[in-house]
Order: C-alpha cells, then sequence, then structure tokens
C-alpha cells in the first residue's frame, strides 16, 4: 500500500508549479478585483472628510448608519426580503428541478431545460421591462381585467412589494433550479425506489432521501440566489419604484447622488458584513460546508 | 408468509412490449428463481411485483388479493436492489432501521429487530459506520439486512450478487441459501446466471423475449427441457446442438438422418406428419462419452482441450465440420489435433422440431431423468 515512489516529490514539485500557474491568472484576479477594493472599500469607510482633501479616522460612518433609521430599516428589509426570496425561489425551484431531473425522459427532458433557460436569453432589464409592461396600470393585465369586468378602473400593480418579490423570484430561478437539477440528476433512481419498496410515501421520501441528498445543491442554489437579490439593484428599483427601499438603492445614492464616498462605503461594506453572516447562519443550520456545497 | 400468482402479466413501455402475458404459481416459502438473457424481462417482471412499475395487462394476487393497484407499502414485499440503493448519508444502523421507522414501530422493537438482523448477517460490529466505508460484500448483507428486518411476505432480489467478485458471490450465494432455510420465507431472485439459478432455486422460471419458456425444478430443467431455448440455456458448457432430418416415425421410436448421412433410431414420439422435416437434435458434453460405441457416434479432430482438473473438456470438429463438445475424465491425455471417437446413447439425447418445441420422449434411462 506504501511502497515508497523515488519520483514522486519530482512529481509533487512539477504538479505543485503547474497547478500555481493555472491558479495565477485566478489569483491576481481576486487580489486585484476583490480584495483590493474590499480594502480599500473598509479604509474609506472608516475616515471622515475633515475639509477638501483631509480626511480623519472616523467611525462616523457606521454611526450614522446606526443612528439613521431608515437607513437600518432599509438593511434590516433588504436582508428579510432576500431571505423571503430565496425561500420561494427554492419552493418553486425544487419541484420544477425534480420533474426535470427525474421524471422528464430523453429528449423531452432537455427541452424541458431550455425553455428554463430562454428568459435569461434576454437581459434582466429587458426582463424587467417586460413585467412592467404587463402589470403597470395601463398595461396588460390592467387592462384584461377592466375587459373581463372584474374591475371598474384601471389597477396598478407595480411599486408594491408583492410585485418585487415576483421580479426577484423571477431573476432568481434558474440560478435555482441549474444546481438542482444537477444534484438531482446524481441521485440514483433506485435510492428512491427503495425508499417507496420500504414503505415512504411521496412526503417521506423526499423528505428522508431526497432533501438529504440534494443539501448540497439545495445551499449553493440558496447562496447563490440569496447574494444575488441582496446585491440585486435593477429588479427593485424598477418594480418597486421610490417605495422599493432596498439597500443597494441606498448605496447608490450615497455614491451618485450624494456623492458620500465615505458612507457609501460603509454601506457597502455592511451589506457585505450581512451577506457573509447570513450564508455562514444558513451553512451552520443546514450543516453543510462551504466545500460540500462547491464539490 | 404468501402464495403469490401471477396471471397473464403483460407490461408494456408505449409502443414496447416487455412482457408478453406471464404464468406463474408462487408456493409460500419457495425460492423460485428467474432466469433468462439479459434484456428479457426478468428485473421488469420482478419491478411488476414489488408495485414499483404499473401493470399494463393481467392480475398479480398475493394470498388470492389482487394487488395491481396497491402501493408497494401495502404489499408486504421487500427488494433488495442490485445497486444495493443504500442511503449514503445513513449510518448501516439507520438504512436498517429506516423501513420500520416508517412503518412507526416502536423504538425498542425497532431496535431489537435491526440487532437480531444485524446478528444473522455478522453486522453487529458495522452498525455505526457509513455505507462508504464498507466493502461491497458488506453493502450487500446490509441490503439484504434491511430487507430481513421489515419481515416480509415476499423477498425479492434483483441480480443481488452481480457486483461481487467470484469468490464473494460463491460465499454470498451459500449465505443466501442458508439465510432461506434459516426463515423460511418466499424468495424471488432475479439472475442471468444459470448456475445461480440451478443451486438456489426450488423452482427456476426460465425467461426468454419476455415469455415464461418453463417453470421447473432444476433437475426438471436440465433433464427435460421443453424447448431448445431451455436446452441451450440450462447447462454449461451448453448443449450441442445439430440439424437432422427426420426419416421414419414408428411411434415410440423415430429415424433421423445425421449430417454425415448415417441414421440413428431415437425414442422419441415423433407425429407422422413431421416426416421428412429438418429438426434439432441436442446432446449434452457430459453426456458424449470417449471410446465407447453408442446410438449417436462422433468422430473427429480435437481442436481445443479445456483441463478442470476433474474433468476436461473436448471440442471437436466432425468431418461434415460441425462442432460437438464433450466431456473428457479429468485424466485425459487427449491432446489438440488428434482423432477421437466418442458416443451417446439414444436415451441421453433431445429433439426439437422447427419451432424448438421439445418432442416427447419415450424411453429415458434413470441417469437421465429427474424423477426419484
Ligand atoms: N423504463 C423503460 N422504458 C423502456 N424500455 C424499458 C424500460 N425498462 C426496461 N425496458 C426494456 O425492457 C426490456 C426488459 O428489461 P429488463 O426487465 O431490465 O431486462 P432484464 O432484467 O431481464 O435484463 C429491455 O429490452 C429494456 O430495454
Ligand atoms: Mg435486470
Amino acid at each position: 500500500m506504501s511502497t515508497p515512489n523515488p519520483t514522486g516529490s519530482v512529481a509533487g514539485n512539477g504538479l505543485k508549479l503547474g497547478v500555481l500557474l493555472m491558479a495565477t491568472p485566478l489569483l491576481l484576479w481576486l487580489v486585484l478585483l476583490v480584495l483590493l477594493p474590499h480594502i480599500d472599500l473598509l479604509m474609506v469607510s472608516l475616515r471622515e472628510r475633515i475639509s477638501y482633501g483631509k480626511y480623519e479616522f472616523s467611525f462616523v460612518n457606521y454611526i450614522e448608519f446606526f443612528t439613521e433609521p431608515l437607513y437600518w430599516n432599509t438593511y434590516v428589509r433588504t436582508a428579510t426580503m432576500s431571505i423571503l426570496a430565496t425561500a420561494l425561489t427554492l419552493l418553486i425551484g425544487f419541484p420544477v428541478a425534480y420533474y426535470i431531473a427525474k421524471v422528464m425522459r430523453g429528449r423531452a427532458k432537455n427541452v424541458l431545460f431550455l425553455l428554463c433557460l430562454i428568459p435569461f436569453w434576454v437581459s434582466e432589464l429587458v426582463r424587467t421591462f417586460g413585467w412592467m409592461i404587463l402589470l403597470r396600470e395601463s398595461g396588460v393585465v390592467s387592462h384584461f381585467l377592466q375587459w373581463a369586468g372584474l374591475v371598474d378602473g384601471p389597477v396598478e400593480m407595480l411599486y408594491n412589494d408583492v410585485t418585487i418579490m415576483v421580479g426577484l423570484v423571477y431573476t432568481s430561478m434558474l440560478f435555482m433550479v441549474v444546481p438542482l437539477v444537477s444534484v438531482l440528476d446524481s441521485l440514483d433512481d433506485s435510492l428512491i425506489e427503495a425508499g417507496y419498496d420500504l414503505g415512504g410515501n411521496a412526503f417521506t421520501v423526499t423528505r428522508d432521501i431526497v432533501i438529504p441528498h440534494a443539501m448540497p445543491g439545495i445551499a449553493s442554489g440558496c447562496i447563490v440566489v440569496f447574494m444575488l437579490t441582496l446585491g440585486n439593484y435593477l429588479t427593485p428599483t424598477l418594480l418597486g419604484g421610490k417605495s422599493s427601499l432596498w439597500f443597494t438603492d441606498q448605496i447608490y445614492t450615497q455614491f451618485i447622488t450624494r456623492f458620500n464616498w465615505e458612507t457609501g462605503s460603509a454601506f457597502g461594506f455592511l451589506l457585505l458584513v450581512l451577506s457573509s453572516f447570513i450564508v455562514w447562519l444558513g451553512l451552520k443550520l443546514s450543516r453543510q460546508t462551504l466545500s460540500d456545497t462547491v464539490g | 408468509m404468501a402464495d403469490l400468482k401471477l396471471n397473464q402479466i403483460r407490461k408494456s413501455y408505449g409502443a414496447v412490449d416487455v412482457l408478453h402475458g406471464i404464468d406463474l404459481d408462487v408456493k409460500d416459502g419457495e425460492f423460485v428463481v428467474f432466469v433468462g438473457p439479459s434484456g428479457c424481462g426478468k428485473s421488469t417482471l420482478l419491478r411488476i411485483i414489488a408495485g414499483l412499475e404499473d401493470i399494463t395487462g393481467g392480475d398479480l394476487l398475493i394470498d388470492d388479493d389482487i394487488v395491481n393497484h396497491k402501493t408497494p407499502k401495502d404489499r408486504g414485499i421487500a427488494m433488495v436492489f442490485q445497486s444495493y440503493a443504500l442511503y449514503p448519508h445513513m449510518t448501516v444502523y439507520k438504512n436498517m432501521a429506516f423501513g420500520l421507522k416508517l412503518a412507526k414501530t416502536d423504538k425498542a422493537a425497532l431496535d431489537e429487530r435491526v440487532r437480531a438482523a444485524a446478528s444473522i448477517l455478522q453486522l453487529d460490529q458495522l452498525l455505526d459506520r457509513r455505507p462508504s466505508e464498507l466493502s461491497g460484500g458488506q453493502r450487500q448483507r446490509v441490503a439484504i439486512g434491511r430487507a430481513i428486518v421489515r419481515q416480509p411476505k415476499v423477498f425479492l432480489f434483483d441480480e443481488p450478487l452481480s457486483n461481487l467478485d467470484a469468490a464473494l458471490r460463491v460465499q454470498t450465494r451459500i449465505e443466501i441459501a442458508k439465510l432461506h432455510q434459516k426463515l423460511k420465507s418466499t424468495i424471488i431472485y432475479v439472475t442471468h446466471d444459470q448456475i445461480e439459478a440451478m443451486t438456489l432455486a426450488d423452482k427456476i422460471v426460465v425467461m426468454n423475449a419476455g415469455q415464461v419458456e418453463q417453470v421447473g425444478s432444476p433437475m426438471q430443467l436440465y433433464h427435460h427441457p421443453k424447448t431448445r431455448f431451455v436446452a441451450g440455456f440450462i447447462g454449461s458448457p451448453s448443449m450441442n446442438f445439430t440439424r437432422v432430418k427426420i426419416t421414419a416415425s414408428a411411434g415410440e421410436t423415430v429415424t433421423v438422418e445425421m449430417p454425415g448421412g448415417a441414421t440413428a433410431t431415437l425414442p422419441f414420439s415423433v407425429p407422422a406428419g413431421d416426416i421428412g422435416k429438418e429438426v434439432e437434435l441436442g446432446i449434452r458434453p457430459e453426456h458424449v462419452e470417449l471410446d465407447r460405441t453408442g446410438d449417436l457416434p462422433v468422430t473427429g479432430e480435437v481442436e481445443v482441450v479445456e483441463k478442470l482438473g476433474d474433468s476436461t473438456y473436448l471440442y471437436v470438429r466432425l468431418e461434415n465440420a460441425d462442432r460437438v463438445t464433450l466431456r473428457a475424465p479429468g485424466h485425459s491425455r487427449v491432446k489438440v489435433g488428434e482423432t477421437v471417437q466418442a458416443a451417446a446413447e439414444g436415451g441421453a439425447s433431445h429433439l426439437f422440431d422447427g419451432a424448438g418445441k421439445a418432442y416427447r420422449k419415450t424411453n429415458c434411462p434413470a441417469q437421465y431423468s429427474a424423477d426419484e
């Protein structure tokens, strides 16, 4: 079993160098585009502008966040809405993924999978405008309801939380379905059949066999969807308008409208902390590790 | 404990018919083996019995109840899957307890039954392991244990030994036979391996292309195959076949013309209408003996010699280019290229008509008969 391999160390070193070379672009990308900007973000967020070109170390940006209810209300609201959107996406995506992976066979399966992809061939902006065309006061749904005699006047279906939620779930669906389909594809049919054979029904088999097996896919789908939702700017702003109260909108306002980079940075950093914390908590609660999820 | 009855069971996938009307009776406590070439529908039939596939036509009865539309859960049947189908996220104990947990068995009874099954299968030491930490043979035993704890009316096994290496396969085969003696439960076992079928079965069901060819005890199938397919499938090395022509039929005997032009008179009852027809004559390698004379003489050159220790198989090429396999004693010194003479008794042979159905043998010597 442990026969000494004289060439082992040489091969090992060669391998290491190869890996290092291949990983260089990745490392450069990580350092230059992820790590450095975030360190800078942290530094900027921890200074106070005294006068033109003069800065001092201070927590004032963070204090501002905690003392202004609008800010942290938006923060908490964004987090809850994102968690809810993630949960809804999972709830809708799971049966869809199960159907694609386990019920469909052969060609029909690929076709259905492609159909799920089609909405993503147009940009998020266009997709969201699509919803606006349907839901606005003078939109398709409103007209239809009036024509059918169900309502008296035009109805406005934009600019409320339900619409934001619909938009967010719709936008995220693919990112949930893809990892779920791939993890469910790897579940051997005989494991499911054995579950029924051992006296299970659809509910117990799903709970005790399918979900435990799909857990890594569920976790990775949820992480991606949660992060995308939390950091989404377009969908909440377009569908929710001014009432969207999405935290990214606050960051945008600080950076672009008010040109207050210090507060903007602090908010950006807080958003990063929030998403990291919730992802960590989610993994802890579901007893998954990040490596399970990725691998 | 249960009787099982299959009544004209048919199964189609879309336009493809897989099973064409299967009739079968399985008695309480019987060990029944479905055997047949790959793709003949054995697994499909087993899965129909388990309730994992819908029945297209016909009825399935357990203890005289039609169970066509009952879920697997309500049939009292436990299946051991070819791939074992153990749950990777559960320990051996949990895997074995899973069925009882679903049945809401109380904790103490559950524990007792799991431990009892574990001790029968020598899994006591492994209860806390995960399936990934077990060898193939151990996984197989867990899969069997998971079925045993449920105390089902019928056990179903789908090629349970096919993923094991040769030595382990023999050992596990013996364990399954012992288990059957101990539990005295009804077992339906699927395999494509005729040796497994011969060694384990009380009753063998030979299947071919979605149909039952013959049902019988291992010795009945060996000595009295009803079709050419069964004759060729059961026995190793398989039976020799040659085309012969019927020249005369006299009630209890028939005269056939062999490929070389010689004639032989054999103990079969052949209708007069079949005179002049080409039929097939079969004879098992172990029934052709060297250096003797008999109703069916064979002379030819040895092409291949296979020495198995206790016996030697000779692959002989006849003058008319037909090939015949015969069994010689283990101490035989016959070499490749030698010309040998051998012969078989007419009573050992089998005769099949154009459709592959066996003619009735009128006089069967005791050593070629399954009758006690
Ligand atoms: N789900 C299915 N859809 C279509 N054809 C199938 C399906 N399952 C099995 N078959 C076909 O049914 C036939 C019998 O299969 P099976 O019962 O697995 O054979 P065996 O177990 O004897 O090798 C095969 O020809 C196979 O291709
Ligand atoms: Mg099979």
